[in-house]
């Protein structure tokens, strides 16, 4: 793989301040980015892929932080879906994130860490950043903007307000608008985070203390929403941990609470509570059709691009009519679209996951 | 060009012009689209309700989305399409005739095919054997079928005739061959018509 050795990643800082969708604007924003393939003479072989809420440009290389295989590593390769021998993919860290790129854990202008006066940012302006690190790189329009989750946001994002910028839209397990369930466990998140103590209105970086108990479980409830039922008993049932019998106590006796104790910490190691806070109230700001005048097919309106929208039989998250309602929206813009229901066990997180026919979808749909 | 591809297929294949816009309902793995979207620059488009199909159809690069024929084609708007194919599966939907509203209220012209029920060797074996036949065409027995709504060349003509549908074309087959349009009801084993509103 070309740079799939990079553990440090490149960073570009934006020219122009950064206007939000808040009305204030952001100076010297910085994006990381990674890459991997060799970018064409004419750079009209580039793919954007765009990370998931807790994800980050870290997209087929070991994780500098954790030391874990990137990602999608089982996507992006020589010969794999997104074929490296083929095309030039780049991954950006968000605007709001915590691995390199603005966000409330940088240096505002006075030289102390934003916290919470860092401007609450939307899904349209991490693309705006994402347009503007292009504007750098020279890249005038993608082969494709690729997508899973809060990553397919950003992809329907990018084809609504720059339908210039890509031949094609590929949309994994997302949804045009964060629903009310959505949006009550993102709350529950943020609230777990707030009521940490240590987490002290958000101006904890330099304290020595973190709210890494409130983040943890913030991550747990999360999680939750990742999985899908069958998928959960199929791995752990009500098996117990490393015990014969239950304590009667408040010990993870099951399986399945220490599973969700190690997720919820181990996240602590690698995410900023901050950056969560940002993210996810950015995703629950997310109403495509509200942008555009309250009709979704206005807002394909002047889209020339091909569409591929894939849900997962099993995800509760962003459910499968979510992404019906997306594609009914591109049928009546006329925009040329593919959709598909693939079955996988694994609920939301199945575009993570070994799901053979999603790879071959991503495929036949670049091709 | 049209060679390998199911005779009624090869009919509808042969008869959109090049660079049409087409919504095949029931694509399947996308055959038809695919020869017409290689071959003829067709904006070919597809509905198929098998999850399989709708994969294999993505992979060789086709715009095809999964659904049911029966709900999703009132999210398209009037006149989306020059043509709609409603290739074998007419009697397969809920309400044919709200289907055939449907094809051609998105399209201004619509081609459908479909097995013809009242064909001789379907009456001789209900007569003779007094069950409801098998046979090629429609091989599948009474209680698995997906066949829920048996037409015959007759009955097809009575619902245009009432509909105020125009027959542009109509082509008619028996063992795999076009035959003479004398004597279709009883002697097609399915038809293709090529109608418009």
């Amino acid at each position: 793989m070309a740079a799939a050795s990079a553990l440090t990643s490149s960073s570009i800082e934006l020219a122009a301040p950064l206007k939000l969708d808040s009305g204030q604007q952001l100076e010297n924003v910085r994006v990381a980015y990674q890459t991997y393939g060799e970018l064409d003479a004419d750079a009209g072989n580039a793919i954007l892929v765009c990370h998931a809420l807790t994800g980050d440009q870290h997209l087929a290389n070991p994780h500098p932080i954790t030391g874990k295989p990137g990602w999608w590593e089982r996507i992006v390769g020589p010969g794999r879906p997104l074929d490296t021998d083929r095309f030039h993919i780049i991954c950006s860290n968000v605007i709001g994130g915590c691995m390199g790129s603005t966000g409330p854990a940088s240096d505002a202008p006075d030289g102390q860490p934003w916290g919470m006066r860092f401007p609450v940012i939307t899904i349209r302006d991490m693309v705006r950043a994402q347009m503007a690190m292009l504007d750098a790189m020279g890249i005038d329009r993608l082969h494709a903007v690729v997508g899973g989750s809060m990553g397919g946001m950003q992809a329907l994002s990018l084809a609504a307000n720059f339908p210039d910028r890509a031949a094609r839209v590929l949309a994994i397990a997302t949804t045009a608008r964060h629903s009310a369930q959505n949006i009550a466990y993102h709350e529950v998140g943020r609230q777990a985070i707030m009521a940490d103590p240590d987490w002290q209105g958000g101006a904890y970086p330099g304290s020595g203390r973190a709210p890494d108990k409130g983040l943890a479980v913030a991550r747990m409830a999360a999680h939750i929403t990742y999985l899908s039922e069958a998928g959960l008993t199929e791995k752990f049932g009500r098996r117990l941990q490393d015990r014969e019998a239950k304590s009667f106590g408040f010990d993870a006796d099951f399986q399945v609470e220490s599973y969700l104790r190690y997720q919820g910490l181990s996240f602590t190691d690698r995410f900023d509570a901050n950056s969560y806070l940002y993210i996810t109230r950015a995703t629950d700001y997310f109403d495509l059709a509200e942008e555009h005048g309250g009709r979704l097919a206005d807002a394909f309106a002047g889209t020339k691009a091909r569409f591929c929208v894939v849900s997962f039989d099993t995800d509760w998250l962003y459910p499968t009519a979510e992404s019906r309602a997306i594609v009914h929206a591109l049928n009546a813009a006329a925009a040329p679209v593919s959709f598909v229901e693939l079955s996988a066990p694994y609920g939301h997180d199945s575009f993570l996951l070994d799901v053979p026919a999603l790879d071959r979808v991503i495929k036949g749909f670049l091709a | 060009m049209s060679g390998t591809l199911r005779p009624d297929l090869a009919v509808i294949a042969r008869h959109i012009p090049a660079g049409a816009r087409m919504l095949d309902v029931g694509c399947g793995n996308g055959e038809l689209m695919a020869e017409l979207a290689h071959g003829k620059g067709v904006d070919a488009r597809g509905i198929e309700i098998d999850p399989e199909e709708v994969e294999r159809a993505v992979a060789r690069g086709l715009s095809v989305m999964q659904g049911d024929a029966n709900r999703e084609l009132g999210a398209y708007p009037d006149d989306a399409f020059d043509y709609t194919v409603l290739s074998q599966t007419l009697q397969t939907a809920e309400r044919p005739d709200l289907m055939l509203d449907e094809l051609l209220r998105i399209g201004r012209k619509a081609f459908v095919s479909f097995p013809n029920f009242a064909h001789w060797r379907m009456r001789w074996a209900l007569l003779w054997n007094g069950r409801m036949p098998v046979t090629r065409h429609l091989p599948v027995t009474w209680y698995e079928t997906q066949n829920i709504h048996h037409v015959t060349v007759t009955d097809f003509r009575e619902l245009l005739r009432e509909k105020g549908v125009a027959i542009e074309r109509s082509w008619f087959f028996s063992s795999e061959r076009e035959i003479n349009p004398l004597g279709a009801n009883w002697r097609a084993e399915y038809a293709v018509y090529l109608l418009s509103r």
